[in-house]
């Protein structure tokens, strides 16, 4: 054991627990009775549909294998694959993301070049940034009239925020000799700004953008329990009307896993722009 | 107006002391460099060496008083004017060639890529850096093959003066003493003017033609400019056994250490020029150290 990685035994390790966490949860729920095998009594009290709702790990690997091996077909409104539906959630958050990026990073570089625009946009920034995304969403239907699009303006709102804010803390703590640098070899000011602002502040206005895509992600789950039509957050919301727990579970794992994968693909993207003094 | 390569004229610096009022850095300062001279300024930390140096990279504006480089008067950076600093004078997101390549690629914006790569590498060899480390980040390189890269690059844009803010302060001793001698070397080739500040009294007669020696301050003034006596090539090793070594090394720590504090505070002259101190052992006639009036 002791010449094994720390890598091997970790990954050792998380295989036993999620083994183990799957076992427990498999033993504690009770057998499940076929709708027929209920007593009377049992069906009065309701005591049958609650046992059969919460369903064991072996029921909602099956539903995921089925789910998976066919995710994107499209039988009318309400059945579609599992897949149609990240789909739809996907699309949502990186149209509001990246309009929101488009505006804060540009706003950002901006905001933290200068100091009379740090100072005037502040108080806005700090008055608009604590509203829960979800409040803005009756205001957004009435004016934008369109549930689709006020889902994404939700996506929007939500990502602007930590974008702005790490750009701005990114560029205004750019050490000033790497600028005197630039200014030594007269850079000017887009080359100074593209070649030596830009790389000195990305790491920061990356973790920023991971941030937000992390959020934009929880967001988007409660914005279409709200609007409805399409995607994860109504499946999910959908699924608990039909009383389909396995269903429930296995999207509640589909979106953690989706959300896992935009996370890594910022990490990439950190790991790619970080350097070391 | 003087008529040297670079004069400095009548230049204060004053900055708010944060209870109303002022504190004067120094004032009136008045000196020149010559072409191709190789000058250090010594002075206790605090009296503003690094302040007169951003002034002269324009870097920095003085409260009053102009410096003037070759007929024109010094405003704003210029790649005519290169520096090095202590630290953070390389980009860290960039290879060592990239960090010469960005700048000889300002410095000669028609050049091809090949003449621009041609021309790094070439300097970087010149400070000893070997092929093997072109593409490291400053982080994977020592400290002393940093400040290599930054001296490289500094000579890589021929600026027409050179600017050193304590360029090997943060080097040990060893270190030091084979990048002073890379230093030589590459400045031997050139008709390079250089400005360099240190702490460090050996190092300053090793390679300067001239020391600027700086009072305490507040009220810091450059009081005297002592001419290295010594020939070159200097060799850090047979230059201590030069007649005229411990005679300008004494004359320097007396400054640093008494006259330093002495001559500091304010004065009532107009302008503070330097005294010429010239100390020759080897010249026929015998003199004492003279020290002109102030
Ligand atoms: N922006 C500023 N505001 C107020 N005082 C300043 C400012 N910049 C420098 N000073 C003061 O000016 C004086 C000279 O600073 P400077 O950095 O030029 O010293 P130095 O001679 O280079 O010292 P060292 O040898 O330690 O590098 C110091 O007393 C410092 O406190
Ligand atoms: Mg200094």
């Amino acid at each position: 054991m002791t010449d094994m990685s720390v890598n091997k035994r970790a990954a050792i390790l998380s295989f036993i627990l999620l083994f183990a966490g799957l076992l427990l949860w498999e033993a504690v729920i009770p057998g499940q009775k076929a709708a027929g095998e209920l007593t009377e009594y049992e069906r009065l009290t309701g005591g049958g549909a609650q046992k059969a709702g919460v369903p064991p790990p072996s029921q909602v690997l099956e539903k995921a294998w089925e789910q998976l091996s066919d995710p994107f077909y499209d039988a009318g409104p309400n059945d579609k694959g599992i897949g149609i539906q990240i789909g739809y959630s996907i699309y949502r958050v990186l149209a509001g993301y990246f309009l929101a990026a488009l505006i804060a990073i540009p706003l950002g570089f901006l905001i933290g070049m200068s100091p009379v625009a740090y100072k005037a946009l502040n108080p806005f920034i700090q008055v608009l940034r604590p509203i829960s995304p979800l409040a803005w969403m009756p205001l957004a239907l009435f004016i934008i009239q369109d549930s689709e699009t006020s889902a994404i303006f939700v996506i929007f709102i939500c990502s602007i925020w930590p974008m702005l804010i790490n750009t701005a803390f990114g560029v205004a703590g750019v050490r000033k000799d790497w600028v005197n640098v630039a200014r030594t070899h007269e850079l000017g000011a887009l080359r100074t700004a593209f070649m030596v602002i830009l790389p000195a502040a990305a790491p920061t206005i990356v973790t920023g953008m991971r941030i937000s895509i992390g959020i934009a992600w929880l967001v988007i789950v409660a914005a279409e329990m709200l609007v409805g039509g399409t995607g994860i957050g109504y499946y999910v919301w959908n699924e608990w009307n039909n009383l389909d727990l396995t269903s429930v579970i296995f999207s509640i794992l589909m979106i953690g896993v989706v959300g896992m994968a935009l996370d890594a693909m910022f990490g990439v993207l950190q790991r790619f722009v970080v350097y070391s003094e | 107006m003087s008529t040297a390569f670079l004069s400095v004229e009548r230049l204060s610096q004053r900055y708010p002391d944060g209870a109303g009022g002022q504190t004067t850095i120094f004032e009136n300062a008045s000196f020149g460099i010559e072409k191709g001279e190789f000058v250090v300024i010594l002075g206790h930390s605090g009296c503003g060496k690094s302040t007169i140096m951003n002034i002269l990279a324009g870097l920095a504006e003085a409260t009053e008083g102009v410096v003037i480089m070759d007929g024109k008067e010094v405003s704003g950076p210029s790649l005519d004017r290169g520096v090095v600093f202590q630290n953070y004078s390389l980009l860290p997101w960039l290879s060592a060639l990239k960090n010469v390549t960005f700048a000889v690629a300002a410095r000669y914006p028609d050049w091809s890529k090949d003449q621009v790569l041609t021309h790094s590498k070439k300097h970087l060899e010149m400070v000893g850096l070997s092929a093997d480390v072109f593409n490291r980040k400053p982080s994977q390189l020592s400290g002393g093959m940093r400040q290599r890269v930054s001296i490289a690059r500094a000579f890589s844009i021929s600026p027409k003066l050179l600017l050193l803010d304590e360029p090997f302060g943060a080097l040990d001793a060893l270190t030091r003493g084979t990048i002073q001698d890379e230093l030589l070397k590459v400045w031997a080739g050139t008709n390079q003017t250089v400005f360099m500040i240190t702490h460090d009294i050996d190092e300053a007669i090793l390679l300067a033609d001239r020391i600027l020696l700086m009072t305490n301050g507040p009220f810091a003034r450059v009081a005297e400019s002592v001419e290295i006596t010594i020939p070159r090539p200097r060799n850090r090793i047979e230059i201590v056994e030069h007649p005229n070594y411990y005679a300008i090394r004494n004359h320097l720590v007396q400054f640093l250490g008494k006259h330093s504090k002495e001559l500091a505070g304010p004065t009532d002259a107009a302008e503070n020029r330097p005294a010429t101190v010239r100390i020759d052992k080897t010249a026929p006639a015998v003199r004492a150290p003279s020290r002109l009036a102030v």
